[in-house]
């Protein structure tokens, strides 16, 4: 494996220019500048609220400053809310290029969208001059979602994933496992992981959260596909999406933009503090993505039984098929067929073709998603209370 | 081993042995007969690949487990080998909702 070393040590998989809206208004013009730049390494990311939201602002310095990212055009409309100086600021400490453009500053789409091809074109001849350096995997974070989760996903494809944790983990990785409102039902089994009893307390409480949440909200986390793929509560749904956890004790609670400290497994509780305000509290899939990689992560593990497609902006993300008929139907998506499973191939095997995988994406081989030019990214409103003393024991 | 050799597996997976339904291993048709616990069983209703059917006969109120677990509890008993899904089991915790707007209860 190779990475692109950045100022706080961290290396990156990839070497990506982010352009970055700062509010809806001037996404037209970021997509533009993304589209007309030419380059697949150049990702459209944003926020398209123009209140101010201070999680959406900790997610984006977190985003822009992801390992994966090696410079941002910041692009704003002018009169939104969004503290672009800050933004700006934060990324130019981290020692990237970064660059502002205000469109009502900048004379409109029109000159916006010269002045930004000018500014991608040269942070590109830039990064290309950096030369990757050895990277190990205990400098690797790996997070896992699931996605159109069927019957066969909680047999196939998430333990599969569940192995593949063991085995970075064992080499000192960092893996990141994930919505709590999916992991109800399990908390009991979760808190007995943990690596002390506080923290298995934070576990239960934050799951108790997660229910109450979704509880006003009318719906649990469970879509019609999920049953129409033979599950048929969100339970069952929870103790399928439990199996990508693995077996390896949990070091850590943490929330969106919080980096693991060190290698081990942490669950990332994504499920606003407080009243519920803002919605539901991940509208798709792509939204654990982000939160997932603003935590770190460099590549992402996607179960799907039904069949996603999706991929990411600035981190690769990796296709486990679950359900051997969804990957006949749809193999040109899919990185691996842990649907085999269900026709006689071991577990471990299937484990251990995602581990070799997460190594050969890392080390340059692009994803299926990724080869396809999926850059999906959602980022919407949220509020978040700082985790508590318990929720990171060894740090 | 291919597609093909698993035609000889058997359709029906027990995923732990405290469970109370198993789980089809691949689209199984009506009147096929399969094995559920050593028996010979006549499949009542086709099924399709991921869904689940009762162990044994179940009671309204039993509590179903799958992987061990509870997933939830019968709303109406069920006779061996019969589907369970949305329409006689319901969760423990928050209903579920399918695409026509009928919800697990």
């Amino acid at each position: 494996m190779r990475g692109y070393l950045r100022k706080d040590g961290r290396k990156g998989i990839r070497n990506v220019v982010a352009v970055a809206y700062l509010v809806e208004c001037a996404h037209h013009v970021s997509r533009l500048i993304v589209q007309r730049s030419g380059s697949e390494d150049v990702h459209l990311i944003g926020f398209p609220g123009c209140y101010p939201n201070k999680y959406a602002l900790e997610m984006m310095k977190r985003l822009c400053t992801h390992p994966n990212v090696g410079a941002v055009l910041l692009v704003s409309l002018g009169c939104e809310s969004f503290n672009r100086e800050e933004l700006r600021r934060t990324i130019h400490a981290s020692g990237r290029p970064v660059d502002l453009l205000v469109i009502q500053q900048s004379g409109g789409t029109t000159r916006t969208l010269n002045a930004g091809l000018d500014v991608v074109r040269r942070m590109r001849a830039e990064l290309a001059k950096q030369a990757p350096v050895p990277m190990a995997l205990n400098e690797l974070i790996v997070g896992t979602v699931c996605g159109g989760s069927d019957g066969t996903s909680g047999i196939t494809a998430n333990p599969a994933v569940g192995r593949c944790f063991d085995w970075l983990i064992e080499n000192d990785a960092a893996c990141i496992f994930e919505e709590t409102g999916e992991l109800i039902g399990c908390e009991r089994i979760m808190a007995s992981r943990a690596i002390t009893p506080e923290l298995g307390r934070e576990i239960e409480v934050c799951v108790e959260k997660a229910a109450n949440y979704y509880r006003i909200m009318g719906y649990g986390s469970f879509a019609a596909g999920n049953s129409e793929g033979g599950l048929t509560t969100l339970e069952e749904k929870s103790m399928g999406a439990y199996s990508k956890s693995g077996s390896s004790p949990i070091s850590g609670l943490i929330k969106p933009g919080d980096i693991p400290p060190r290698s081990g497994l942490y669950l990332l509780d994504v499920v606003p503090d407080g009243e519920p305000r803002f919605g539901f509290p991940n509208i798709s899939d792509n939204a654990e993505i982000v939160e997932l990689i603003a935590c770190g992560s460099h590549l992402i593990l996607f179960t799907t039984g039904r069949g996603s497609v999706v991929g990411s902006a600035i981190s690769p993300v990796i296709k486990v098929c679950a359900n051997p008929d969804t990957f006949e139907r749809m193999s040109d998506d899919m990185d691996v067929n842990a649907g085999r499973i269900l026709q006689g191939a071991e577990l471990d095997e299937v484990g251990r073709e995602i581990f070799d995988l997460v190594q050969r994406v890392a080390a340059g081989e692009t994803s299926k998603s990724e080869a396809l030019g999926h850059q999906e990214f959602i980022l919407t409103y949220k509020q978040f209370e700082p985790i508590g003393p318990a929720c990171l024991p060894a740090a | 081993m291919s597609p093909n050799d698993s035609l000889r597996l058997p359709p029906l997976l027990l995923l732990h042995p405290d469970d109370n339904i198993v789980v089809a291993r691949r689209d199984i048709a009506a009147g096929e007969r399969v094995e559920l616990d050593g028996e010979s069983f006549l499949i009542p209703a086709t099924v399709e690949l991921g869904h689940k059917l009762a162990r044994r006969a179940l009671a309204a109120e039993t509590r179903v487990l799958k992987y061990g677990a509870p997933i939830g509890s019968m709303k109406a008993a069920v006779a061996r080998g019969e589907h369970v899904h949305l329409h006689n089991l319901r969760s423990d915790y928050i209903q579920s909702t399918s695409r026509d707007g009928n919800d697990g209860h």
